[in-house]
Parts: structure tokens; sequence; C-alpha cells
């Protein structure tokens, strides 16, 4: 005997990402997931994302790693509400996760919610977290034929940041190599090329950041 | 590897979709996925195997099917299925493609035991 089932096999994690959604829109929160290979630098990032626009809002970081407080640590240094996630080997975060995490911090003092994903370029594409953005961030380091590799994670970005440009000097890195074949995958990739640590480019993503979250 | 959380996943609908059969054993499932969902077929029947242990999934066959991404080329209008590994018109070689919506992970079907 065959029963027809025709459901969705990631339905319990949309129905949590819609819910998320929803929340995040009642609150008049923005949230972003970001998206990357470990050290591409998200976390430096968001440390100085944070210090630079200090006195224009208020950014809440909800962080996944497999294990340590680590990186929560590096973003409560800033004085920024952190919230750290260990998933305990797995490799990618969920929508119920960041449900449960949204109550371990003071949303009332929040205008913006950065989920750092677990680093991975594989994984994460599949599972929506409520965010109202997705950031892919890919450092010079990398190699540029990473979007050749992890097409999927590119085609579902709606910003790319591509990070530590201050050492393409350095490096083999193609940037408008990258930049074509991402928009071949993406027609609506918006990429800003940035350095975290010389904050060279960084004024076109606060700008972005800052008016996009405006709109809630 | 998140075909080990897909696995469980899809052992829950499994469950769902069967409590009116629950005495019955399941020899087959079909599934379906987009090439967005990036699915491999061998990490998907290992990890569907190990957790269908113990289940009443435990040993069934697991089939995949794979569907494609419709896609237009703007240039040249040809119609063809998209490759992300390959993201360019196979005729005219343009990078200017309209992508189709990809399909999502479906529990598309689930064959039980017949009676004796």
């Amino acid at each position: 005997m065959k029963i027809k089932v025709n459901k969705k096999i990631l339905a319990k994690n949309e129905d949590f990402a819609v819910a998320n959604r929803k929340f995040f829109k009642k609150q008049g929160l923005f949230c972003i997931n970001m998206i990357s290979s470990p050290g591409s630098g998200k976390t430096t990032i968001l440390t100085e994302t944070i210090k630079l626009l200090k006195n224009k809002i208020r950014i809440g970081v909800i962080e996944g790693d497999l294990q340590t407080e680590i990186d929560a640590e590096r973003i409560r240094k800033t004085g920024a509400q952190a919230y750290q996630i260990e998933t305990q080997g797995a490799c990618h975060l969920n929508a119920e996760q960041i449900t449960n995490a949204l109550s371990k911090l003071d949303l009332e003092k929040l205008d913006i919610i950065v989920i750092e994903n677990v680093g991975n370029l594989v994984c994460p594409a599949d599972f929506d977290l409520g965010e109202e953005k997705r950031v892919f961030v890919l450092s010079t380091a990398e190699g540029d034929d990473k979007c050749a590799k992890y097409p999927q994670s590119f085609a579902k970005a709606d910003i790319l940041l591509l990070n530590k440009i201050d050492l393409t000097k350095y490096l083999d890195f193609d940037i408008a190599r990258v930049k074509k074949d991402a928009m071949k995958l993406n027609k609506n990739l918006k990429i800003f090329e940035i350095s975290a640590k010389t904050l060279e480019g960084m004024d076109n993503w606060l700008n972005w950041l800052l008016k996009s979250s405006k709109k809630k | 590897m998140h075909e080990a959380a897909v696995a469980e996943n899809l052992l829950q609908s499994i469950i769902a979709a069967s409590t009116e059969h629950s005495d019955k054993k399941i020899v087959r499932v079909v599934i379906s996925c987009g090439q967005i969902n990036a699915i491999n077929d061998e990490a998907m029947q290992f990890a569907f195997a190990a957790v269908a242990e113990d289940t009443i999934c435990e040993g069934a066959i697991l089939e995949i099917k794979h569907i494609p991404l419709k896609s237009q080329c703007r240039k040249c209008k040809l119609e063809f299925d998209f490759d992300f590994y390959s993201p360019t018109c196979p005729d005219c070689d343009s990078g200017d493609i309209a992508i189709g919506a990809d399909a999502p992970l479906l529990l598309e079907e689930i064959e039980f035991e017949e009676d004796d």
C-alpha cells in the first residue's frame, strides 16, 4: 500500500522561520543571517560594525558555533548584547534555536539582530532562520573560485561582503572574477568590498545596514 | 553534511504521516529535492539508514528524485535546466539567465508492507 504525502521535509524549520519573521516585524527588528567559511572574519566585521555604529544603532548578536563562548565574549567586549548557541557538532543553525535564543536577549534595547551562523558554506543555505536579509562573507584569502564551488550559498544571499581586501596585493584573488561569477548566480546580489581590519570600504556596508534597518 | 539534519526531519515527517498505519512496516520512501538543496545521494542514504535504525523505517528503500531547475537565456531565449556548476547558456554562453523557482525538499510518497 502506498500513500501520497507531498509535504515539505523541513516544514518544522519553516514554521519556526515564519514565526520568527513575523516576530521581528512586530518588534521592529531588522534581522540578518551571516554565512561564511570559518575564518572569513565574520566576528571581526561585527565587532567593528558595532563600534562604528555605537551612537547610531543598537546591534545584538546571536552566535552559532559547535562549541565555546569565544565569539559571544568578543561581541560583549564591545558593550553589545550577545547570546551564544553551541550546536554540539551540528553544522548549521535552525530556526527553532533562534526562537529560543531571542528570549535570552533584551530585545527592547535592540534595533538589529545579527545571527552569525556556524562557519560552513554548504549546510546553512538550506535553513531559513526568519531573517530579512542574508549576508554572505567571502574573504580574499579563501580564493576566488568559491562561487563556482559553492553556488547554492551565493544564489540565496542578498549581500556579499568581500572581506580582507587589504590582502589582495599579496594574493592571487581576482575581485572582478568573483563579482562576475556571483552575478551569474544571483542578479540581485549587492556586493561590498571591505576590510574589517583597516576599515577600508566599511562605509558602504554601514550605510546599507543603517538604511535597511531604518526601513523597518 | 546537512543531510543528517534533513534525514532527522524526514523521519519525523514520515512518522507524522504514517500514524494511521503505525502497525505496518515501511518498505519504500520517495523524496524529491531542488538544486539549491544540494542533496548528495550517498550522504543522504547513509544518514537516512542511520536515523531509521530501530524505527518503522528500518531497512526501507529511499528513492531520491532531483527536480531540474528551469531557466531561460535572456539573450537567445533558449530554455534549459540550470546547472549551478555551469551557470551559462549551453547554446550562446551568455551569463544573463532568468532562473526559475527551485523545487522544495518534499516527502512525496510512503509505501508500506503488504498484508499477508
